[in-house]
């Protein structure tokens, strides 16, 4: 079987096209909010908002909201009880993201379990690449679109927010109002990455692709086109591997984006370990031929 | 004219603690003023306090005649942050920060146009950072870090700034820059408004001191305010005690 074939079998199936094509969305969408979670010191954050959509999105699916809604409404909700909580009590911020976002993930699985529906706690916590529908694709493509365009038409009020919200708020801007903003596209990324790779693995698509694309350039522009194209081309790259292996899609896609950093963080050429060392030793060398 | 600045009888607390005690001072056109106190005797709280980031409990702060609020809508204010403030491996050169000064005049997408471009050239070149305008901002020293925000102050076009410890880590060099820099703002009728630990530079630099202790001990000429026995009030120090021994 050549090269070719290897590529063009899996597109045979409808299920694996649609797989491919939530996963490029997801990995993109991600990918572009990673760049400034990964500034801002979020990552943490990211974790929680996604966690905590859960029972939004069980509460929607039970009334029959859009998804997207249901998401917000919990994903901000998280961020305003987390806020809360560090500023009314001694706990400090990192056990409140860690008090707020298992309560709410909890109530999520509670709902489900006492909800007679089609939802498939499996599905939820681990993705359903293989089994994801037109209407979900649909559903992933308009929200998805949705999010991307304010994050890029925005996106350098976000960059100063993440820089200098100090200045913002001198020039007149709302930096608690991009934060907030910033946090809403957050849980509507989450929605459309749980599709993908499942609420725990989320956090992984929304801070590895900003991290590697960090330790590739020193231009915040560049890190906005490294990080979705790498998370993409890992996306795939996962995606078919797990069809040849027969293992976790999910897993496979968020495995390979975590192997793409670890080589990034190994040879990126002007922050990676490698060219580090031998720029030390070049320097030893020096300093050795001047004595 | 309506003064600069005009701060009337602020008080603020954070918690239990009183960071400012009816503080009152105003800054006119044209000057430099400094202000001096130890760590903890407010001045970061009055700098946000003029700045509008906090409220004060009692009193009012007026800039440009203004209420903050409505101050910063216009874009009123430059602001020099101090070193630590700044995350200095955030990918950005020192270009795009100073461009970052023109936000508060453009569009809703922060799209830069011609004029955008000549202010942040001619920033740039006032501050002698033009050949550095592609750096990223962690590769410069000290002096040219704070240039680079000086330099977004001035793109901003504001006539008022305020900077936070501008000396704090910056070469002699650097630190004449700076200071010239600012003495041609005031020129200009500009005002500024510097935190600073650097007392032996403060008469070439400032037209007026203030010693700042929570509450405003003293605002004067800097010859005055420089005095030891004024400087030991805002400073705990007791000169008269030690010249007894």
């Amino acid at each position: 079987m050549n090269l070719i074939e290897l590529i063009a079998e899996p597109l045979g199936y409808t299920f694996m096209v649609r797989a491919l094509a939530v996963t490029v969305i997801a990995a993109v969408l991600c990918a572009v909010l990673s760049c400034w979670l990964v500034l801002i010191g979020w990552s943490l954050m990211g974790d929680a908002v996604s966690h905590a959509v859960l029972p939004g999105v069980v509460l929607a699916y039970i009334f029959g909201a859009p998804f997207a809604l249901g998401a917000i409404v919990f994903g901000l909700l998280a961020v305003a009880l987390i806020g809360g909580l560090r500023d009314t009590s001694r706990v400090k911020e990192d056990a409140a993201i860690g008090i707020v976002f298992t309560t709410l993930f909890a109530f999520g699985l509670v709902l489900i379990s006492v909800t007679p529906s089609h939802l498939d706690l499996n599905h939820i916590l681990f993705g359903n690449l293989l089994g994801v529908s037109a209407a979900d694709l649909w559903q992933v493509l308009a929200l998805g679109a949705v999010t991307f365009v304010i994050l890029v038409l925005k996106r350098k009020d976000f960059t100063l927010y993440a820089f200098d919200p100090t200045h913002a708020h001198a020039l007149g801007m709302n930096p608690r109002l991009i934060g907030a903003v910033l946090l809403g596209l957050l849980a509507m990324t989450s929605v459309v990455a749980l599709q993908a790779v499942g609420v725990i693995l989320v956090v992984a698509m929304l801070i590895i692709p900003g991290a590697t694309a960090y330790l590739l350039t020193d231009r915040f522009g560049r890190m906005l086109v490294y990080a979705p194209a790498l998370a993409a081309g890992a996306g795939i790259m996962g995606v078919y591997v797990s069809y040849y292996l027969d293992a976790s899609t999910g897993g496979m896609v968020v495995l390979a984006q975590g192997v793409l950093f670890l080589l990034v963080y190994l040879f990126s050429p002007q922050q990676g370990l490698v060219a580090k060392a031998v720029r030390f030793r070049a320097r030893q060398k020096a300093i050795a031929a001047t004595r | 004219m309506t003064p600069a600045i005009e701060v009337d009888n602020a008080t603020v607390h954070y918690g239990a603690v009183q960071a400012l005690d009816r503080a009152s001072l105003t800054l006119n056109r044209g000057t430099v003023c400094a202000l001096v106190g130890m760590n903890g005797s407010g001045k970061s709280t009055l700098f946000k306090t003029i700045m509008g980031l906090i409220k004060p409990d009692t009193g009012t702060v007026k800039v440009n005649g203004l209420d903050p609020q409505l101050a910063r809508r216009q874009a009123a204010i430059g602001y020099v942050p101090q070193n630590e403030a700044v995350d200095w491996n955030f990918p950005i050169s020192v270009r795009d920060v100073v461009m970052t000064g023109r936000y508060g005049s453009m569009g809703w997408m922060r799209r830069a146009r011609k004029v955008d471009h000549a202010a942040v050239d001619a920033a740039l070149e006032r501050v002698g950072l033009t050949s550095h305008a592609e750096r990223q901002i962690g590769q410069l020293s000290g002096g040219q870090k704070k240039r680079t925000f000086v330099a977004r102050c001035l793109a901003q076009k504001t006539n008022i700034m305020l900077l936070d410890e501008p000396f704090a880590g910056v070469d002699k060099r650097s630190e004449g820059t700076i200071t010239t820099l600012l003495r041609e703002v005031a020129a200009e009728g500009g005002s500024v408004l510097i935190s600073t630990h650097d007392l032996h530079a403060l008469p070439d630099l400032a037209d007026e001191a203030i010693l700042l202790m929570t509450r405003v001990l003293m605002h004067g000429k800097p010859e005055t305010v420089l005095r030891p026995e004024n400087l030991a009030l805002a400073f705990g120090l007791d000169p008269m005690k030690r010249g007894g021994k």
